[in-house]
Parts: structure tokens; C-alpha cells; sequence
């Protein structure tokens, strides 16, 4: 269905390309949301819709951006969309969406989508374009939930919320790593992956 | 005193980098030495204090509820929150083009040793962090904002320094392949951060 060259957009950013771990972009959000799985899949769901989105927009009016205010454009039409996220997760999950506070506003200026905008969809057509969109918010978004899985699981011993650590365990001895939900513990955590990930892909370590 | 307080309170306790993750990529790009990091670091504070008061005036008389009502009675009833993320952002990207034409005109040895970084704070998400938490914070006067912004602008400043300071050191030790370079760059801000953490508390 998809010719080579489309699922070579959509899959590089899983691993070799990942936007997170690699490219180092939008490290931010990745950092803050994941405190439990609820949000971080909310947020990935949110960046891909944007990404996606303007990533088209933007593939769209390539040719008639002046390059001296591309920055704005770009922006202006990523705001526009954000805040279309932003307004829907207040109708439809006020709780998530206060969860995530400011940061559902700090996509605008996620690095991802100037990164995005400027290295793919101001060159390409819009349809590629879409793909890459997808591609890197799927990318992003995995890095997401394993980090929330990992912080949610041994921090508060919860998954979505629902307990799954048993009773007998905690009987047993077992304490949440009440370390895990501080903020810190995201940058090492995040770390673990990327030395997972570079222990396996050698071609990707730094000298 | 109050306004003493939000200032320690927002270098140390409630620190951009290690409480908010706030501007964290160019925070992690721009660390490699103590030079550069600073001038950033500068920058970035500057901003802050130079867009939050706008931002804080933006918020309190066009696009808060009822907040038009200075215009005439008619206006009331108007609500223009849901548009504040758009203007927030233009009025930061409009600033930083007129902060980088001032400094290129009156200090060109400044514009030379900031250049690139200056175009880039743009989208710095420290400065549109800052604005939205002044948003959520519901500051008495725009005094307080700039306070704020200076405030969360140096602890950035000592944030980015720190690191940077610790990379030069890093660069004769040996860390385990995989973890090289950005890895490594991580754990190191986590742990500064939970050096950081030790502050919690602290009030004046």
C-alpha cells in the first residue's frame, strides 16, 4: 500500500532517527508529562495530531513563504493548531488537560515541530509530508510512554491509574520509589533508554 | 518582601531547568563550555525580563475576561483568553527581532559573541513557560512579572553554567560507550537536580 520511500519516513524516526533519543528535540515535554501513562499518551497523541498537521499546512504554502519571516509562519500556524488541541482537551478531558498544564501551550515551541517544519516539510510535498508528521510523533511518542510506564509502574505501582503491584507484595516489604515521581528521575530514566538503545546500536555512540 | 521572596523562590525552588524542564534543548546543545553557556544564559534572562511585563499587560487588559472593559462598557462581556498562547508567542517573537536589531546596531561586539543564540530564544520554551505560569500565578503588577521573569532567568543562567562547567571536567573521564556525550549529559542534570531539590522549602 505504502511505496519504500514512505515507510522509510514513517519508521526511521522509531529508532535510528528518533526525534527524542537521537535528534535530541522536544525534550521538554518528554521530561514533564511523564510523571504516569495517562498524560504522556494524551501528549503524544497531541504532538502527532500537530506535527501532522502542520507539517501539511505548511508543505502546503512552501513556495509562497518569503524565507525572511518563515520562523513566524511557521509559529503563527503551529499556535493556530495548538490551540485547537488545546480547546478540544478542555471540552472532551478537563482533568488530563490540568494535569499537562502548561505544557499542551509549550508544543508551540517544542523543538520537534520547528525541526520538522524546517528540515522536511519546506521542501517536500504535502502528503510525504503527512507521513513524516505521523512518523515523528509516533517516534516521539514511544520514548513517552516507556518512560511513563517505567516512572508510573515503580512509582506509584499503578498503570492508567489502576493499581497492579498486589497487596501481598507491599505486605511483603515492597515500597513505591517515591523518587521516581520527582522530577529528576525523569533525566535518568530517559538516560537508561538512550544507553539501552546506543548498547545496541553501536553506529549511533558518540566518540 | 513579597516580591523578594518570588525572587529567591524562582532561582532556586521552583527552577526553570530542574522543577519544569523549561528550555531544555538549547540547554543541552549550548552546555559544551562555560563561555558560550553563559551569553546564552544572558540572553535568556533578558528576555524574560524584558517579555514578561508585556506579556503581563497583554494578559491583563486586551485578553483576559472582561478585561476590555477600560475601552467601554460594551466590551465587558468579552472573553479573548483562549487566544492567548497566539499572542504571547508573536509578542516574544516580535520582541526578540527588535532586542536582536538594538543590539546589533548599539553593541556589535554583543551581537558577535550572542549571535546565533539570539534569533534562536524565539523558541526558547523557558520565555513562553514563563509566560504561562505568570498567567496561571496571577501576578498583582507587571513589576512582579519582571521580578519573576529576572528570577527564573538566573536560576537558568546558574542552571546552564553548572553543567557547562562540569562537561569541561567530563571531557577526561571515562564513561562507558553508550552513555557518551548526550547520555551522560542527562544523568549529570539529574543529579544536579536532585541537589537542587534540596531547596524545597525555602522561604524568606
Amino acid at each position: 500500500m505504502l511505496s519504500k520511500r514512505s515507510k522509510e519516513i514513517i519508521f526511521n524516526p522509531f529508532s535510528k532517527e528518533n526525534p527524542v533519543l537521537v535528534q535530541v528535540l522536544g525534550i521538554c515535554s518528554t521530561l514533564a508529562v511523564t510523571v504516569s501513562l495517562e498524560p504522556a499518551i494524551v501528549m503524544s497523541i497531541s504532538v502527532m495530531a500537530v506535527l501532522a498537521f502542520a507539517n501539511v499546512i505548511i508543505s502546503l504554502i512552501r513556495n509562497t513563504i518569503p524565507p525572511t519571516i518563515r520562523i513566524i509562519v511557521q509559529l503563527v500556524v503551529v499556535a493556530a493548531l495548538v490551540i485547537m488541541v488545546q480547546q478540544f482537551l478542555l471540552a472532551y478531558n478537563y482533568d488530563v488537560s490540568k494535569k499537562l498544564s502548561v505544557f499542551i501551550g509549550l508544543i508551540i515551541t517544542n523543538c520537534i515541530l520547528m525541526g520538522r517544519l524546517e528540515a522536511f516539510a519546506m521542501h517536500n510535498k504535502p502528503w510525504p509530508s503527512f507521513l513524516d508528521g505521523i512518523g515523528n510523533g509516533l517516534g516521539y511518542g514511544i520514548v513517552l510512554v516507556i518512560v511513563g510506564f517505567f516512572r508510573e509502574l515503580l512509582g506509584s505501582g499503578s498503570l492508567m491509574g489502576y493499581k497492579v503491584i498486589p497487596q501481598c507484595v507491599y505486605d511483603a516489604g515492597y515500597m513505591d520509589n517515591g523518587l521516581m515521581i520527582l522530577p529528576p528521575m525523569a533525566l535518568i530514566v530517559v538516560a537508561c533508554v538512550i544507553w539501552v538503545q546506543r548498547a545496541r546500536d553501536k553506529e549511533l555512540q558518540e566518540k | 518582601m513579597e516580591e523578594l521572596n518570588l525572587f529567591v523562590k524562582s532561582i532556586f525552588v521552583d527552577n526553570m531547568i530542574f522543577a519544569y524542564f523549561l528550555g531544555m534543548c538549547s540547554y543541552l546543545a549550548v552546555s559544551k563550555n562555560v563561555k558560550t553557556a553563559f551569553g546564552l544564559g544572558v540572553a535568556v534572562t533578558f528576555m524574560l525580563v524584558v517579555t514578561l511585563p508585556l506579556n503581563y499587560l497583554l494578559d491583563k487588559y486586551v485578553l483576559q475576561p472582561g478585561a476590555l472593559s477600560w475601552l467601554s462598557a460594551d466590551f465587558a462581556e468579552v472573553d479573548l483568553s483562549f487566544l492567548g498562547l497566539i499572542m504571547f508567542i508573536a509578542v516574544i517573537a516580535s520582541a526578540t527581532q527588535l532586542v536582536e536589531m538594538a543590539v546589533e546596531k548599539f553593541s556589535p561586539s554583543l551581537y558577535n559573541s550572542l549571535g546565533i543564540f539570539l534569533p534562536l530564544i524565539a523558541v526558547n520554551c523557558a520565555i513562553l513557560g514563563g509566560a504561562l505560569f505568570m498567567q496561571q500565578k496571577d501576578f498583582g503588577s507587571a513589576l512582579t512579572a519582571s521580578i519573576y521573569g529576572a528570577g527564573s532567568g538566573i536560576g537558568w543562567v546558574l542552571a546552564i553554567v553548572g553543567l557547562a562547567a562540569i562537561r569541561e571536567k567530563l571531557a577526561y573521564s571515562n564513561v562507558p560507550k553508550p552513555l557518551r556525550g548526550i547520555g551522560i549529559t542527562f544523568i549529570i542534570t539529574g543529579l544536579m537536580g536532585i541537589a537542587f531539590m534540596s531547596f524545597l522549602g525555602i522561604k524568606l
